[in-house]
């Protein structure tokens, strides 16, 4: 795992770009730590942050690490609220704290096996990153399924190469849920050796984690949950865990092996006044 | 800017705020060295309790404007693992502030924060704890709901007198009593503990605050977003709250104080300083920036 350098750091942002109902967020980290696939970083504006009729944002952001090259950080944006509505305005020179990398990060398939990766929506953004490092690694074999709602979301799948798309609305790809691929994938003969990595809504993660479990196919579930802090502090982002208790998704996760949940529930709900939007 | 606390040598005022700073998760995400370099001259321990507690469901968190209201229920693995699990690496703190003048780390002493529903278990946690040379003093959480009456401990003076007076002579070590501001006459709850026997006073706690679910406004009744109903507003929004019960509270007391509220910069310190506070605790602003104490010790 990364260890984060102990300091918020301030980023300048070098390229904000439309990607479809994305925003594809790009600032130069030139002394930050390489990230691994999996971690995130906890985004604030230098300037802005607060303000306004609700005074909101007033924490940072917890957001996955899309992907990092050439001494950029590359974050993936949806305007769902206060803070990601702030950071999707931030033009190019604009400063933003960051701090990260953060979090536990996916783990490469073993030898020989094969990697599933399976996103929803802005879920997309740590599977970019993780295909990057699966084909850094020596090309491990992988395969991409995304699904998203409509036509103008499913633009977020140019983030990855050669991803199978579905779409909620059928306006591009497969008519349906990116489970309904993922089940294809699995029952076929040759997924024996196959690893999911998955991230995106909990109704998508909880299915992807019943159709691994009733395989025996291992699984490792990338969460979200609304955060104050990112390092362990606050303990705001507790997620039931199987057999009883709470983990935390910041130092606990927020890649978690799918057993280690019974299950995948919505903790999040609406963006509304949570600190994750 | 060393400073005398209760008999306990810091090299600064500036300290954590109770479950606002983890540091064996901070030491997993930073690396190890931040153990020897921290950045609280003092390291006050979450909430420890006698049996293990999960804590509230989620969601445990609503971001108010300019604060945090927060419901997470005090989880800890109870007072048996953290004296065996965690008491090594929390017993064992330095810090490199202040080092010039002593040219070597300057120790940070542990405050173990511990919480009972009566002063049998307060008795049985401070015997428990006090023991252990890794720590150098306690806290008391006297914002919980006595079991009989179910009025906070802290909320009533006579109650809090009583109990202070059971629990004193178990231990040697400084008592910081930490004061619920949810109550009608803070100062006089700061001049009860003086009396049962404290040894210092620590304030404010979050302020008790609700959200509800949105869209909630048209349901009857109206859903709470929190896992636990209610929750603690804490951060710039609640600052000058703590200003004034610090103020009215120093007016009262002659034991020392540890202020703390809403403190983002060395400006905000310093005012809590000048109406009557020994140290600062800094809590909310650690999760904006976790090196926010170190950075508030430098520019006093």
């Amino acid at each position: 795992m990364t260890l984060a350098p102990f300091a918020r750091r301030k980023l300048t942002v070098t390229v904000n770009e439309t990607l479809g109902a994305y925003r594809i967020l790009r600032v130069a980290d030139p002394q930050g730590p390489k990230p691994q696939a999996g971690q995130f970083a906890m985004l604030a504006a230098v300037t802005g942050w607060g303000g306004g009729e609700q005074q909101r944002p007033y924490l940072p952001r917890a957001l996955s690490i899309a992907r990092h090259s050439s001494g950029e950080s590359h974050f993936m944006l949806e305007d769902v609220g206060p803070g990601t509505h702030t950071l999707c305005q931030m033009a190019p020179g604009e400063e933003l704290w960051a701090l990260g990398p953060l979090g536990r990060p996916f783990t490469p398939p073993p030898p020989g096996g094969r990697a599933l990766l399976v996103g929803g929506g802005v879920g997309t953004a740590p599977l970019a990153i993780l295909q990057d490092q699966l084909q850094e690694e020596g090309a491990v074999p992988h395969l991409a399924l995304l699904g998203f709602r409509d036509l103008q979301h499913t633009h977020g799948a140019s983030l990855l190469r050669d991803a199978r798309v579905a779409s909620d609305d059928g306006s591009a790809g497969h008519h349906g849920l990116v489970t309904d691929l993922l089940r294809e994938e699995l029952d076929s003969e040759d997924e024996r050796s196959a690893v999911v990595y998955a991230c995106g809504p909990p109704a998508m993660l909880e299915s992807v984690r019943a159709l691994c479990s009733e395989r025996s196919t291992p699984a490792q579930l990338a969460l979200e949950a609304p955060m104050a802090c990112g390092f362990g502090a606050c303990f705001g982002c507790a997620v039931a865990k199987r057999g009883g208790g709470y983990l935390r998704v910041c130092v606990d996760g927020p890649v978690v092996d799918a057993h280690e949940l019974e299950f995948v529930g919505d903790h999040a709900g609406p963006p509304t006044g949570r600190p994750g939007a | 800017m060393s400073v005398e606390f209760c008999g306990l040598d810091l090299a600064h005022p500036i300290v954590n705020g109770s479950g606002t700073f983890d540091a064996i998760a901070a030491a997993t995400t930073f690396g190890e060295d931040l153990l020897k370099d921290f950045p609280f001259s003092a390291y006050v321990s979450k909430t420890i309790t006698l049996a293990p507690r999960i804590g509230n469901r989620a969601p445990r968190l609503w971001e108010a404007p300019a604060g945090l209201i927060n419901s997470i229920g005090l989880p800890n693995k109870g007072v048996e693992h953290y004296l065996k699990e965690d008491l090594p690496l929390l017993g064992a703190l330095s810090t490199c502030h202040g080092s010039e003048q002593r040219g070597s780390l300057w120790p940070v002493p542990l405050i173990t924060n511990v919480m009972g529903s009566t002063a049998a278990e307060l008795c049985a946690l401070l015997d428990a704890c006090d023991p252990h040379p890794q720590i150098a003093a306690f806290e008391l959480n006297v914002s919980c709901p006595n079991v009989q009456t179910g009025l906070d401990i802290g909320a009533d003076p006579a109650q809090l007198r009583e109990v202070l007076s059971e629990v004193r002579s178990h231990t040697s070590k400084p008592l910081i009593v930490k004061l619920t501001p949810n109550t009608a006459d803070v100062p006089s709850c700061a001049l009860a503990a003086e009396e049962g026997g404290a040894d210092a006073v620590s304030l404010i706690n979050t302020l008790r605050a609700m959200a509800l679910a949105p869209g909630a406004r048209h349901a009857a009744p109206a859903a709470r977003w929190l896992g636990g109903g209610t929750g603690g507003l804490s951060g710039p929004a609640i600052r000058h709250v703590a200003l004034a019960q610090v103020a009215a509270v120093a007016d009262r007391v002659t034991i020392p104080i540890v202020g703390m509220g809403g403190v983002q910069s060395a400006d905000h310190a310093s005012a809590l300083l000048a109406v009557g506070a020994s140290l600062v605790a800094v809590g909310t602003e650690s999760f904006r920036d976790p090196l926010v104490g170190a950075t508030i010790a430098r520019s006093l």
